[in-house]
């Protein structure tokens, strides 16, 4: 089979990643600072004091300024499968099309209705109404992300589905099996909760700057302790939902963890490396010397993560390759080779299937479909993902976990004390970029992780790419760089302006 | 209820949101409308408040077509998305600067300043229309695609199913005067809709008067492009599908089909007859605002009359130029039943988004918008 020009994947990877990165920006803020000011209205409701009016308007228009760019760069994500993954639509669009679809009736309009009223009725709605509409807009961007990461998840772990040979596609046959996946279960609550934490990360932030510069104290204090412990609640379900995360990644993409972890010899009792530095420049599927310059482990730690027990077995990027070794389903895991030779003997089959009806060729192709993405790849070493960028990505989001856990804990314990260090005001407002830096982490850790994969096993990005001239793909790249990094400096000059206008100050 | 029955439903969904977003290309329409109408900063920003708040809606619109097309006709969305790559890339780019410019444009430290985010406004304004009318004309005159099913398999081909047979990917259909004539109709449709809403929605005698004198142009030449359009659909050759899967051209096949659907027929000239009722009330009754419930519900049978035209009956509704029997129909490119099924069972939700959104544009617009509304908007 002649390949598909690299430069081309490589381009529409390159377009996918910063489109996603640049639209992650403003997603989780929308999540986690929409749900902050639904609590504050609601406390407004409650006690009828104008002072949370103020808060909840405060908040209210810096969300607005960071909702405009996510829906701008969001509606790219949803054509761009169609523009730059034309093959992976056909093949699967019968599974991840469903959905987008309901995430569209179900959610967008939810929120797109209710943003408006939300916006726009404070005059003119009673107060209940009003706070109903800030719920619905929040609710709707979390349905959508609920959609969005069913759809995410199902390419990770592709359930519910059965391939046609008729039709040349995997076909759904249960709505349930793909809407409920426990991967999606999983991937919602650690990206929803996390986003929460970047949300009250960012309103602690704001309220520390607020303190340093002695303005609108009574507002910053407010608010801290509103996100301070709304913050410790989510920074606790966020590492509960990583852990689970991360059993997820061992049962079902066990390369991706072996690459989280650097771990190329796997075996029993494997111990979870904390910190560490990879020596630059090895050949990870088949390194000559011990990848490590450094690193500090806590014994026996994956093997427990993975598997819950200390001695448990955890295979490394060598072992998955090899093979040999019992999986998930008690039965051998087979090596690279005889899966890619499974695989190409299911392309050939669909070949023969396709070119007369023969019952023989389907009954292989059916044998050899769990592989059917292997077929496609020349040589093992391309099942090994970029282990640097998701090795040090798993350390900075897990670390950052642990730090956003104690400055939560720590700013409930000290109260308005804070007040009086400006050192720690400073580190608190410096975390936000940090959140962000954890958040953007999580999903280089998730979709670097499990490269070459469009389909976990079952379709690689050479087979699911769009048939363009890898200069188009390049131009639209340039394109989407410029347009999106002055859109973004242009939300980020505006936000810095909102916020130094303080809360009293009608948004201009 | 057979497999015929879901893809055609389904068909009528996707038709039913495409005709709903054409509607809603008023919001379009209006942001071009907005240096004619209003001389004045603040009659500017009153139409742009106007359309401002309903922006987000036609956005959603043409996203959730998007996802909707996706899901029940997945090879439409491979083989034109990725195909006529630089058409839908030039539409989502001017939707893209749509997004942020009704929030950015007046905030103060804006980086472009008011001026450019306006002018993304109006760029979003006329090529919008403009461009989703000439590409949903390559439904109606075809397009440069190839499908080949056996490419995943073929040793010595990169295993891609659809191509486009030209460079140009997509941009070539502004070759065919006919898809530029459907983009040109859409525009000025919004831009006469717009008109209506206006009327509808502003308190202010000079942007009035204005759009009363600058409407009835808009009208002439909305209906050149239109009736231009449709003759020469009607007149022009179409393919029909035979046994296994065979291609045949007919002379007029499409006024075939329409004579052949009756019901689609009555649709579509009882929604043009709305449109003209709908544009023509203001001028006749002294700048009546009803006229836009007219014109829209117009809007939406004529163009889901079009739509189901092409689809339903087993036609052709993506034509292919560089390959006809790669020609798409709803069986050859729809999901499996079971799908379809069970997005069926989710599309009854339909009615009770339609409610709130009602509900909600109720409740935001009990009065018009007034010149003393402008200072304290959002
Ligand atoms: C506290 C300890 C944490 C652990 C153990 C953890 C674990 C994980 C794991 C294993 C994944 C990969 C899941 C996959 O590929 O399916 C992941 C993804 C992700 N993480 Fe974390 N994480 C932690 C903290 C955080 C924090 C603090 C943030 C952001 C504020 C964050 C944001 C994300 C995001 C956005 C993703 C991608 C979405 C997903 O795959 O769920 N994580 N995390």
């Amino acid at each position: 089979m002649e390949p598909i020009d690299t430069s081309l994947i490589d381009w529409s990877r390159a377009q996918f990643a910063l489109t996603a990165m640049y639209h992650w920006v403003f997603v989780p803020l929308t999540l986690g600072l929409g749900l902050i000011m639904c609590l504050m209205e609601t406390v407004y409701v409650r006690t009828g004091k104008e002072f949370w009016k103020t808060a909840t308007q405060f908040w209210m228009k810096l969300f607005g300024i960071n909702f405009a760019m996510g829906v701008a760069t969001g509606i790219i994500l949803e054509f761009e499968f169609g523009t730059n993954w034309s093959n992976y639509s056909w093949f699967v669009g019968d599974i991840f099309g469903a959905p987008l679809a309901v995430e569209g009736i179900v959610a967008f309009f939810l929120e797109a209705t209710f943003i408006a009223l939300m916006f726009f009725g404070w005059e003119k709605l009673g107060r209940k109404t009003h706070l109903l509409s800030t719920w619905m807009t929040v609710l709707g961007a979390t349905f959508s992300a609920w959609w969005i990461l069913v759809a995410n998840s199902w390419m990770q772990y592709p359930v519910g589905m059965e391939f046609n040979p008729e039709t040349v596609r995997s076909e759904m046959v249960s709505f349930a099996a793909v809407a409920l996946s426990p991967v999606a279960v999983t991937k919602f609550l650690h990206t929803v909760t996390s986003s929460w934490v970047l949300g009250a990360v960012f309103v602690v932030g704001v309220s520390a700057w607020y303190l340093l510069r002695g303005r609108h104290t009574d507002f910053a204090h407010a608010s801290i302790r509103v996100a301070a412990i709304f913050g410790l609640i989510a920074s606790l379900l966020t590492a509960a939902t990583g852990h689970q995360s991360g059993v997820d990644i061992a049962r079902h993409q066990p390369m991706k963890l072996a690459a989280a972890e650097g771990l190329y010899e796997g075996g029993q009792g494997v111990g979870l490396v904390g910190l560490g530095i990879l020596k630059p420049g090895i050949d990870w599927s088949n390194p000559s010397e011990d990848p490590f310059l450094w690193k500090l482990e806590i014994p026996c730690g994956l093997s427990i993560l993975a598997t819950n027990s200390p001695e448990g077995y955890v295979p490394g990027i060598k072992n998955i390759l090899e093979g040999g070794y019992v999986g998930e389903d008690g039965l051998p895991e087979l090596s690279a080779e005889k899966k890619m030779e499974m695989g190409g003997r299911a392309i050939e089959a669909l070949a023969a299937s396709q070119a007369g009806k023969n019952e023989q060729a389907v009954r292989i192709l059916r044998e050899n479909f769990p592989y059917f993405g292997y077929g496609y790849l020349k040589s093992p070493a391309e099942l090994v993902p970029p282990v640097v960028p998701t090795f040090y990505s798993f350390r900075v989001m897990v670390i950052l976990g642990g730090y956003f856990i104690a400055l939560f804990a720590g700013l409930l314990l000290v109260g308005k004390r804070i007040g009086r260090w400006k050192p720690v005001l400073l580190a608190v407002l410096l975390s936000i970029p940090l959140a962000y830096l954890a958040s953007e982490a999580g999903w280089i850790v998730a979709e670097v992780g499990r490269q070459p994969w469009a389909i976990q096993g079952l379709l690689p990005n050479c087979a699911a790419v769009s048939k363009l001239s890898a200069c188009s793909v390049q131009t639209t790249f340039w394109i989407f760089s410029a347009l999106f990094t002055t859109l973004l400096l242009a939300e980020l000059c505006i936000m810095v302006r909102a916020i130094s206008d303080g809360p009293d100050k009608e948004s201009a | 209820m057979n497999d015929a029955f879901f893809q055609e439903y389904w068909w009528f969904l996707v038709s039913l949101l495409g005709a709903l977003f054409v509607f809603l290309m008023f919001v379009q329409g209006g942001q071009t409308l907005v240096w004619a109408l209003g001389r004045t900063e603040q009659q500017r920003r009153m139409l742009l408040l106007a359309t401002g708040r309903k922006w987000e809606i036609t956005f959603t619109t043409l996203v959730t077509f998007g996802g909707a097309f996706f899901a029940s006709f997945p090879l439409f969305y491979s083989t034109s998305f990725g195909g006529a790559y630089w058409v839908w890339m030039l539409i989502l780019l001017c939707f893209v600067i749509q997004a942020v410019s009704y929030e950015f444009q007046m905030k103060r430290s804006n980086v472009l300043g008011t001026g450019v985010y306006r002018s993304f406004l109006l760029l979003n304004g006329v090529l919008g229309p403009l461009l989703v009318g000439t590409a949903v004309g390559t439904l109606f005159f075809g397009a440069e695609f190839i499908i080949d099913k056996q490419a995943i398999v073929l040793p010595g081909e990169p295993p891609v199913i659809s191509r486009w047979a030209t460079p140009w990917h997509g941009l070539e259909a502004v070759l065919d005067i006919r898809n530029v004539l459907l983009g040109l109709a859409v525009l000025m449709l919004s831009r006469c809709l717009a008109h209506l809403y206006f009327l509808n929605r502003i308190e202010d005698v000079e942007v009035r008067s204005r759009s009363l004198r600058l409407l009835p142009w808009e009208i002439v030449l909305f209906l050149v492009f239109f009736l231009s359009f449709i003759g020469f659909w009607v007149t022009a050759d179409g393919y029909v599908v035979g046994q296994g899967g065979s291609i045949a051209v007919e002379p007029m096949r499409h006024l075939h089909d329409l004579l052949a659907m009756p019901e689609v027929l009555v649709m579509l000239v009882f929604g043009v007859l709305l449109v003209l009722t709908g544009l023509l009330m203001p001028l006749l009754k002294g700048g009546c605002r009803s006229g836009i419930w007219s014109a829209g519900l117009g809007t939406v049978l004529t163009v889901l009359a079009l739509l189901l035209s092409i689809g339903w009956h087993g036609g052709v509704y993506y034509p292919s130029l560089a390959d006809p029997p790669s020609s798409l129909t709803l069986s050859n490119s729809c999901s499996s039943e079971y799908t379809l099924k069970v997005m069926s069972a989710v599309s009854l939700l339909i009615p009770f988004v339609l409610a709130y959104i009602i509900w909600a544009w109720r409740a935001l617009e009990k009065s018009p918008i007034q010149l003393s509304e402008v200072d304290q908007s959002h």
